[in-house]
C-alpha cells in the first residue's frame, strides 16, 4: 500500500503546529495517490488518547516509538523501519531544522529523492510532485520522484485542519537504534537566551537585523516602536550575536507573525526570515542595498542608511502624534 | 585528529544565478568563488587546531565539482588547509542532494577523518542537507546549524539554535558537523598563504577511484528529477524610495505619510 509519513515534532507535550499542517497535507495527497496519511512521534512519553488526536488532522494511524526526542538520528531508524515494515513509500515534514536534519538522513537511508523548501505538493499521473522555490525565491521548479520521496516543507506552507479525520490508530513500534545514532546526546534542549518578550501580540513590529551594526543600536528600534506603540523584533543573525532575546526572533527557528506593520532596518530578508513574517499587513523596509532580498517583499523599501534615517523617523512619529 | 571540511564552488555572489531551462541546471556559466558558508567550517578547523584542547594533525579540504573547482580548494588551502581532495569526474555531473552526499561520503571513506565540517548551505543550491546525508552514509553522528564548537578528547560539545530554542548536544567522534555562519568570524588569507596555496598537495580522483556505483549518481542515478520550471507568482511590486541618503527629511516624510495614509500611526 502506499502511503505517506508524516514526521511528527514535539515539545513539552505539545505538537508542533507545522507539523499538524504536514498531517493535513499528507491526507490530502495521500487521497489523491490512493492511500494513507500515517504520523509518528518518537519519544516525548505520549498517552495513547493524545496520539490518538493526530487523527483530527489527517492521520489514519499514529506510529509511537519510545526513544531519544529533539534529535534526528533516532528518528531516521524509526521513520525507516516503519516505511519499510508497511511498504510506505512517502515521507513529509513540516519544516524547521529537525525536520531537515532527519528528513536528509532518511532520504540517504531508504535511498530516497528529497526536496526541501517545499511549498506545494500535488499528485500527476499517480506520482508526487513537489513546488520547490529556488535561487532566492527567484524561480519555482516542479520536482519529481522515481521511486520513494522525501519532501521536506517550508515552514507555514502547510495549513493544519482538524476536522479531516476521527481518532488515529495508535500502534507501538519497538526500534533498535543504531549505535551511531544514539552517539549524539541532548544535554539541554530549547534554551530561551535573553529575557522574555511578547511579539506575537504586538500590532506594530520594528525588527532589527545585523545592519544595525552593534547590540546597543536596538536602542533605535526601541526608540521607533515607543514612538508607533510597538514591540521590537530581531532576525537570528543578532540572536545568534547575543544583541537581542531569542523570544524576539522572527523566522524559521522563531516565531511566525503577521502584524498590522512591520518595519524592517538593516534586514537582509533571507528566506528563513521571510517565512515568519511574509503574512505581515504592511511591510516596510530600510536597507542601504539597493539588492537586498528583502525590497522583493516590502510595500514599502527605502534605500538608504538607517543609522540617519531612524532617528529622523522617530522624532517626525513623535511630532505628528503630539500635534 | 584529522579534519575534513566539505568545501564547494558556488557562482560568485555577484552573479545573478539562473536556471538554464534546457538542462534544467544551474548556469555555471559566470564568475566563480568558494561557498561563503564553507569558509566558517575552515575557520571551525582553523580554531580547533589553534585552541589547543585537542590535537589537530590534518586538515584537508574535499569537494566535488567540475576540473574549475580547484580553484576552491585553493582558496580553502589559503584559508588553512593543509591539502586537497578534489572528486571530480563526468559521471558526477547533475546529481542530486542525496547522490552528491553520497559521492562526498565515498571520498570521505578513503580518508577516515576523525571530524568532517561542512557549512550550513551552499550558496547555490540552498539545501541544508549534505551533512546528514553524508553522516547516514558514513554512520556518523551528525548536528547541523551548530554555532558553537568545543573539543574535548573525543567528545564535542555543540550549541545550534532548533525549533523551540537552542540546544547543547555532545556528540561522540567520530561525527560530521555543519557550521552555522554565527559560529565565527572568518580570517582574511595572508599574502604568503595565497601565494603559497598553490604548492600544497591537492589529489584529483575519479568515481572509480573510490569506489563510487556509477548507477547512484549524475542525472541518471538521481532520484529526483526537474520537471518544469516557473516564474514566482506575480507580486505587486511596492513603492521605493531610492537614495534616501540624499535627502533625508524628504524620505523621512515620505514614510511618515504613507504610515499615515495606512493608519499605522
Ligand atoms: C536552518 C536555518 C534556520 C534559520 N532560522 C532563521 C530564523 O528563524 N530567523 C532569521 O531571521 N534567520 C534565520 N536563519 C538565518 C537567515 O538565513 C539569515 O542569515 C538571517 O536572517 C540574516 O539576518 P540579517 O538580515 O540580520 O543579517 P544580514 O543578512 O547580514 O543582513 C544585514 C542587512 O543590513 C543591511 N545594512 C547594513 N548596514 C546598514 C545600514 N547602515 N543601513 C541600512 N541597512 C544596512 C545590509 O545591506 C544587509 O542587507 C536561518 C538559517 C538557517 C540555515
Ligand atoms: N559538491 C560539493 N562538494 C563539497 N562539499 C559540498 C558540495 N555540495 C555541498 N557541500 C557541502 O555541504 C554544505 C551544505 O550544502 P547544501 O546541502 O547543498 O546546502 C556546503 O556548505 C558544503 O560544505
Amino acid at each position: 500500500m502506499a502511503g505517506i509519513l508524516v514526521y511528527v515534532l514535539a515539545k513539552d507535550g505539545e505538537f508542533n503546529k507545522n507539523s499538524l499542517g504536514a498531517i493535513s497535507e499528507a491526507a490530502k495527497l495521500a487521497g489523491q495517490l490512493g492511500g494513507e496519511a500515517s504520523a509518528i512521534v518518537v519519544g516525548g512519553d505520549f498517552a495513547d488518547d493524545k496520539l490518538a488526536t493526530l487523527g483530527a488532522y489527517g492521520a489514519a494511524k499514529v506510529y509511537k516509538v519510545s526513544g531519544p526526542e529533539g534529535l534526528a538520528q533516532p528518528a531516521v531508524d524509526a521513520m525507516a523501519k516503519v516505511m519499510t515494515d508497511n511498504g510506505l513509500d512517502v515521507a513529509l515534514f513540516g519544516g524547521g531544522l529537525l525536520g531537515l536534519e532527519i528528513g536528509a538522513g532518511l532520504a540517504a537511508r531508504i535511498d530516497a529523492g528529497v526536496t526541501m523548501e517545499a511549498t506545494g505538493a500535488k499528485a500527476d499521473g499517480g506520482k508526487i510532485v513537489v513546488e520547490r522555490p529556488v535561487l532566492q525565491d527567484s524561480q519555482i521548479v516542479d520536482v519529481g520522484f522515481s521511486g520513494k520521496a522525501v519532501v521536506i516543507g517550508r515552514l507555514n506552507s502547510f495549513e493544519p485542519n482538524d476536522g479531516v479525520g476521527a481518532a488515529g490508530a495508535v500502534e507501538t513500534v519497538d526500534v533498535e537504534f543504531n549505535d551511531f545514532s544514539l552517539k549524539a546526546e541532548l544535554v539541554t534542549r530549547g534554551e530561551q537566551r535573553g529575557e522574555d518578550v511578547n511579539i506575537e501580540d504586538a500590532d506594530i513590529l520594528i525588527a532589527g537585523g545585523r545592519g544595525l551594526g552593534e547590540k546597543d543600536k536596538f536602542g533605535l528600534c526601541e526608540d521607533l516602536a515607543g514612538a508607533l506603540g510597538g514591540a521590537v523584533a530581531a532576525t537570528r543573525a543578532v540572536v545568534d550575536a547575543g544583541w537581542y532575546p531569542y523570544a524576539a526572533q522572527i523566522g524559521q527557528t522563531g516565531k511566525t507573525v503577521a502584524p498590522k506593520l512591520y518595519l524592517a532596518a538593516g534586514i537582509s530578508g533571507a528566506i528563513q526570515h521571510k517565512v515568519g513574517m511574509q503574512a505581515s499587513e504592511n511591510i516596510v523596509a530600510i536597507n542601504k542595498d539597493p539588492n537586498a532580498p528583502i525590497f522583493e517583499f516590502s510595500d514599502l523599501g527605502i534605500v538608504g542608511d538607517l543609522h540617519k534615517i531612524v532617528p529622523k523617523l522617530t522624532e517626525a512619529i513623535k511630532a505628528k502624534k503630539g500635534a | 585528529m584529522k579534519i575534513a571540511v566539505l568545501v564547494k564552488e558556488v557562482p560568485d555572489a555577484a552573479v545573478e544565478k539562473r536556471i538554464d531551462s534546457g538542462t534544467k541546471r544551474l548556469d555555471r556559466s559566470g564568475e566563480k568563488n568558494l561557498n561563503p558558508f564553507d569558509t566558517h567550517a575552515i575557520e571551525a578547523a582553523m580554531q580547533l587546531r589553534e585552541g589547543g584542547a585537542v590535537q589537530v594533525d590534518e586538515i584537508v579540504a574535499v569537494t566535488m565539482g567540475p576540473e574549475s573547482s580547484k580553484s576552491a580548494l585553493t582558496k580553502a588551502v589559503s584559508l588553512g588547509a593543509d591539502r586537497s581532495v578534489q572528486l571530480t569526474d563526468d559521471g558526477l555531473a547533475g546529481s542530486d542532494v542525496n547522490a552528491t552526499g553520497y559521492a562526498l561520503a565515498k571520498v570521505l571513506e578513503s580518508e577516515s577523518p576523525d571530524l568532517v565540517l561542512l557549512g550550513q548551505q551552499s550558496d547555490d543550491g540552498e539545501c541544508y542537507a549534505v551533512g546528514a546525508v553524508v553522516a547516514d552514509h558514513l554512520k556518523m553522528p551528525s548536528l547541523t546549524q551548530v554555532v558553537k564548537l568545543e573539543a574535548s578528547g573525543d567528545t564535542l560539545t555543540c550549541e545550534r539554535q532548533a525549533e523551540y530554542g537552542y540546544d547543547t548536544v555532545k556528540v561522540t567522534l567520530p561525527a560530521v558537523i555543519s557550521v552555522g555562519d554565527a559560529i565565527n568570524e572568518p580570517r582574511y588569507p595572508s599574502l604568503k598563504a595565497i601565494m603559497g596555496a598553490k604548492k600544497k598537495p591537492l589529489e584529483t580522483k575519479s568515481a572509480g577511484d573510490v569506489g563510487i556505483d556509477a548507477g547512484k549518481v549524475g542525472e541518471s542515478g538521481s532520484k529526483t528529477q526537474v520537471l518544469g520550471l516557473n516564474p514566482p507568482p506575480q507580486k505587486a511590486s511596492g513603492e521605493l524610495i531610492a537614495d534616501a541618503d540624499d535627502d533625508i527629511d524628504g524620505a523621512v516624510a515620505k514614510i511618515v505619510s504613507w504610515l499615515d495614509e495606512r493608519k499605522l500611526i
